[in-house]
């Protein structure tokens, strides 16, 4: 079933509570969001099986700790879209702003332009695919997941990463402290092309992708440095 | 948290309308800054060797007996417009004699701006009333720079409040905070540039006056501010034909810049451009760090 709801008239809390409790609805419902107008923490703590399309440009937080619900931004996102998301999918037509995805557990992030700084900070489990570029100190300290660039990375790539495999087909600017390049394995080979296929990202070859991963010098204690202790 | 509004317009029509397009943009970031706000505003460019000065009058005054004595002391006094607790007044000439003959005569005046086009006005309080007292949606400008601010490193008054003016028709507002302002401040006494408050965001102004005053153009000025300011900061510098904008290298603090064939726009946040006409079809983008862009009359540029 398909509903709309425009926030020309409709207040945060109003979008919020009506998206929440139609991912609890089954058959699953389609709901479309009108002049979201850059504001704050749109469809946040969705928790079920629902289909939520933002018409235009949303602020912070947007799809917030999102479980199983699929949010498609048509515009661009704020900063620190798709937080915490658990699982599901969020799909931003335009860019993103800083921290896309940061502290994500699970789901599919998409983001069909590019993302700036911090994108996958701290990401511990989700899958992020952007089909542009992303900004410096992306998948800062991060613990789990993937993230596919398509295009270039910023500085410091990957900084004081503990696990989490990262995939960029353009340039990397520069690789932060214990992130090193590793070897294409078919393995890798096979989850790129299906989170490519994922993602929409189409004529992409996976041929065309550096890996980059932990090297597992900064997080393992070292018994060299005992005497430092 | 802070929040920074520019708007600047490209044509006649549109200037026509800035304030009404301008103060909404205010107002939107009213809960990124609810302690003051202020705006510089580029209108009425007075003719020949004239030049405008902004006073801000920090206690009692009447502007009355202000124009008397301005009249009488020789200074270059011609006209004088009140807004409020604020007068625009304007000087024949250099407008050196006369702010000197106002910081001697007047110690409750201060000096907000100086310039062919510029006019500066602030107050503590939520944007919403600045709007009101000034009369910011009648305003017809070539562009107009605001700030909403939430202090963090200094006292909610008026005088730390934005914009901070750094020399003739340039003035500076800052979403962020310095790290390295008390010593910078020092050292920028030591070379005589005159401080009113304990603010971070005046000693980047100040900066930026000594290295105007060094010879520098805006953009050289803003590349050794890169290298001499330690902190956070989204800067939006006003110039006599446009706007600046520089954001740190780390970029932590948000800005998007939009532009369609009608106007330039810079805020903190899209929402604060989500009402302009044309806003959801105009070019949008977040300024790179560490990156200079300007904006001068039609022609738009940036620089690396």
């Amino acid at each position: 079933m398909s509903h709309t709801i425009d926030l020309a008239t409709a207040t945060t809390r109003e979008l919020n509570s009506a998206l929440q409790a139609a991912s609890k609805v089954t058959p699953k419902q389609n709901w479309t969001v009108h002049n979201p107008g850059g504001g704050h923490t749109l469809a946040v703590g969705l928790d079920g099986d629902v289909d939520v399309t933002i018409d235009g440009h949303v602020g912070y937080y947007c799809a917030g700790m999102n479980q199983r619900a699929n949010v498609t931004i048509t515009g661009n996102a704020g900063p620190g879209v798709a937080e915490n998301m658990m699982s599901g999918q969020v799909r931003i037509k335009g860019n993103a702003s800083q921290y896309a995805g940061a502290t994500a557990h699970g789901g599919l992030l998409v983001v069909e332009g590019s993302a700036s700084s911090r994108c996958g900070i701290s990401m511990k489990g989700v899958d992020i695919v952007v089909h542009g570029s992303i900004g410096h100190m992306s998948a800062f300290m991060a613990q789990s997941g993937r993230l596919v660039v398509c295009g270039d990375a910023g500085d410091a790539l990957g900084d004081s990463i503990y696990e989490a495999r990262i995939y960029v087909r353009g340039e990397v600017a520069s690789l932060g402290a214990d992130c090193v390049e590793q070897p294409l394995e078919q393995i890798h080979r096979d989850e790129l092309a299906q989170l490519l296929t994922n993602a929409g990202a189409v004529g992409v070859d996976v041929g065309d992708f550096r890996r980059y991963g932990s090297a597992r010098e900064l997080y393992h204690f070292k018994v060299d440095n005992a005497h430092a202790y | 948290m802070c929040g920074i509004v520019g708007l600047f317009a490209k044509n006649p029509e549109f200037e026509h309308d800035l304030g009404r397009y301008f103060a909404p943009m205010l107002l939107e970031m009213t809960d990124r800054g609810p302690d003051s706000a202020g705006f510089a505003v580029y209108r009425d460019a007075v003719s020949g060797t004239e030049h405008k000065v902004t006073l801000l009058a920090t206690g009692d005054l009447s502007w009355r007996e202000f124009e008397v004595a301005a009249e009488s002391a020789n200074v270059g006094f011609e006209r004088i417009v009140v807004h409020d607790n604020h007068a625009v007044i304007v000087v024949a000439g250099d407008t050196e004699p006369f702010i000197a003959w106002v910081r001697g005569a007047y110690a409750d005046l201060r000096v907000l701006s100086s310039g062919v086009a510029i006019e500066i006005f602030k107050a503590c309080g939520i944007p919403e009333q600045v709007i009101e007292r000034f009369g910011v949606n009648s305003m017809k400008a070539s562009h107009a720079l605001g700030h909403t601010r939430m202090a963090t490193e200094s006292a909610i008054t008026t005088e730390h409040s934005h914009p901070f003016s750094t020399g003739d028709d340039l003035c500076l507002v800052h979403n962020g905070s310095l790290s390295n302002h008390n010593r910078l401040r020092r050292d920028l006494e030591r070379r005589g540039v005159h401080f009113s408050t304990d603010n971070d965001s005046e000693v980047a102004a100040g900066y930026l006056t000594w290295r105007l005053r060094e010879g520098d153009s805006l953009e050289q000025a803003l590349t050794h501010a890169i290298a001499d300011l330690d902190g956070f900061y989204t800067f939006a510098v006003g110039t006599r034909d446009g706007f600046a904008v520089l954001r740190d290298p780390v970029a932590c603090k948000p800005a998007v810049l939009a532009e369609t064939d009608h106007w330039v726009a810079m805020a903190s946040e899209y929402r604060a451009l989500a009402g302009l006409p044309g806003a959801a079809s105009a070019r949008l983008w977040e300024p790179e760090p560490g990156r200079i862009y300007s904006w001068e009359h039609a022609d738009s540029r940036a620089s690396a």
